[in-house]
């Protein structure tokens, strides 16, 4: 292939690299917000809502740039298609911040709640749902759609997992009427990590759209 | 119906097929020959009525050679020879009992500079039908034209000056309107808009989609955007390694413009090699 449109390689390189830097961002948060919720470290909770608005901000600045892209470059075919990725993954990414908010709010709400039990599900949730992430990164940059595929099979763990929780909850609730408030929020924050779970596989998917135009969702 | 004339060229024993399909010409097994240069080998693809199929591809490749196979103008080059079937109305167009000036008339043709004759505005678009002893009301004729190819408003109080006095978007309307005075039910376009600013260009788009809705539309541009913006179809012409015009790849142009099948497809509309 010869060496043109430098320039356009160059500014795609450049949108990958500010989602991968976003997707360090939303990374942290979520390891803030269950460190946080694992201590009740309250000051760490208040320091992940206020950091969201760096992500935020992170996200529109990535949607203007790609929006730029496409104005002056006039992107086509795979080219066109990973500057449409970017779009969408911001925005699942922005929504992975969100869900670092809610589990932080939870934290800074109850912490002077004594704790219901220890945590021991949800921060393997979330664990796995960092791994995920982290990973899909990796693959929207190299474009590896068998990454990706395989990353979206973990969601399956994450899902797993929720559902334990969500039983053992449950029996909390039945033994002792007295937990249900806080085993319904802790449910709730449990409910956030699987959605982190469900935002990876949608980064995943839009991997292998701009690899492949293919838009299925993988069976 | 025009297509009529060249079914009447012909004997009673050729086929004549159904011309209410969708495909309006059916193109097989094209070759054109300039001299010992074989320009495009083997190309088969049908252009389907009613739309706007755009012809796409790095200089040299034959595009504009098919373009202009489609209405026999290469008979009008000495050297050239073409071989396949062109089928129009179900006939083909290069049988030799077929007359190039019938099929001329009903494939009609735009170029990429503006042409119009050092004639009147009215003239340029009367010319045509006046030869082709049209014996119903010019006046009416030449407005309906005019008004198909957005361009009467802005010269309907200025028929009888000369055409060349237009700008260069609406000397390239004007010459639409020229071709549409034959009555033809396919318009080729070899770059209509290359030589005009982007409003024209814009205006001469405009006009190819409003045209799309009673005539099929053949264009030949080097602008991508063009093609995917104005076209429902995308044809893909590249060279092969003896530098001969080939079609790489057809398709819808949504898909061809996001997800083309074939590399070279990719690397030539996302500019990375042509």
């Amino acid at each position: 292939m010869t060496a043109v449109r430098q320039l356009f390689q160059y500014e795609l390189d450049a949108l990958r690299e500010r989602v991968v830097t976003m997707g360090s961002m939303v990374d942290k948060a979520l390891a803030r917000a269950v460190d946080a919720l694992r201590t009740l470290d309250v000051n760490l909770a208040r320091e992940v809502v206020k950091n969201d608005l760096d992500i935020n901000r992170y996200r529109w600045e990535t949607e203007d740039e790609a929006t730029r892209v496409i104005a002056t470059q006039a992107p086509l075919a795979g080219d066109l298609r990973a500057v449409i990725s970017v779009f969408s993954i911001v925005t699942d990414l922005e929504r992975m911040g969100d869900h670092a908010v809610s589990i932080a709010r939870y934290v800074i709400d109850t912490a002077a709640e004594p704790p219901l039990k220890k945590l021991v599900d949800l921060p393997r949730m979330a664990e796995i749902g960092r791994e995920m992430l982290r990973d899909s990164l990796a693959a929207f940059v190299q474009g590896d759609v068998d990454a990706a595929n395989r990353i979206i099979t973990r969601d399956d763990e994450v899902d797993a997992l929720f559902e334990q929780v969500s039983r053992e909850l449950l029996t909390y609730m039945l033994a002792d009427p007295m937990t249900i408030d806080r085993a319904t929020r802790l449910i709730a924050v449990g409910h956030n990590l699987e959605r982190v779970g469900d935002r990876v596989e949608n980064i995943c998917e839009r991997v292998i759209y701009a690899a492949t135009g293919a838009v299925e969702t993988p069976a | 119906m025009s297509a009529l004339t060249v079914k009447t060229v012909l004997t009673s024993d050729r086929p004549v097929l159904d011309a209410s399909a969708d495909v309006q010409i059916s193109i097989r097994d094209l070759d054109v020959h300039y001299g010992a240069n074989h320009a495009v080998r083997d190309v088969t693809f049908d252009v389907p009525r009613q739309a706007v199929t755009a012809l796409i591809g790095p200089s040299g490749c034959g595009k504009s050679t098919v373009l202009r196979s489609i209405n026999r103008m290469n008979d009008l080059i000495p050297s050239a020879r073409v071989e396949g079937e062109i089928r129009y109305h179900g006939v083909n167009i290069n049988d030799p009992a077929i007359d190039p000036v019938i099929v001329r008339r009903n494939i009609g043709m735009v170029f990429q500079k503006p042409n119009p004759f050092p004639k009147s505005i009215y003239d340029n678009v009367a010319w045509g039908a006046k030869i082709n002893g049209h014996k119903g009301n010019m006046d009416e004729l030449v407005e309906s034209c005019l008004r198909r190819a957005a361009i009467w408003e802005e010269v309907k109080d200025k028929l009888k000056e000369s055409g060349l006095s237009l700008s260069g978007g609406q000397q390239q309307r004007l010459c639409i309107a020229r071709a549409l005075a034959n009555d033809p039910d396919v318009i080729l376009m070899d770059e209509p808009a290359s030589a005009l600013d982007p409003i024209s260009t814009l205006k001469i788009e405009d006009l190819m989609r409003e045209l799309a809705r009673n005539y099929t539309i053949v264009v030949v541009t080097h602008n991508m955007q063009q093609a995917a913006r104005v076209s429902d179809r995308t044809v893909f012409f590249s060279l092969n390694d003896q530098r001969q015009g080939v079609l790489i790849e057809a398709g819808a142009t949504a898909d061809m413009f996001t997800n083309p099948r074939d590399q070279r497809t990719e690397d030539y509309i996302t500019g990375r090699f042509g």
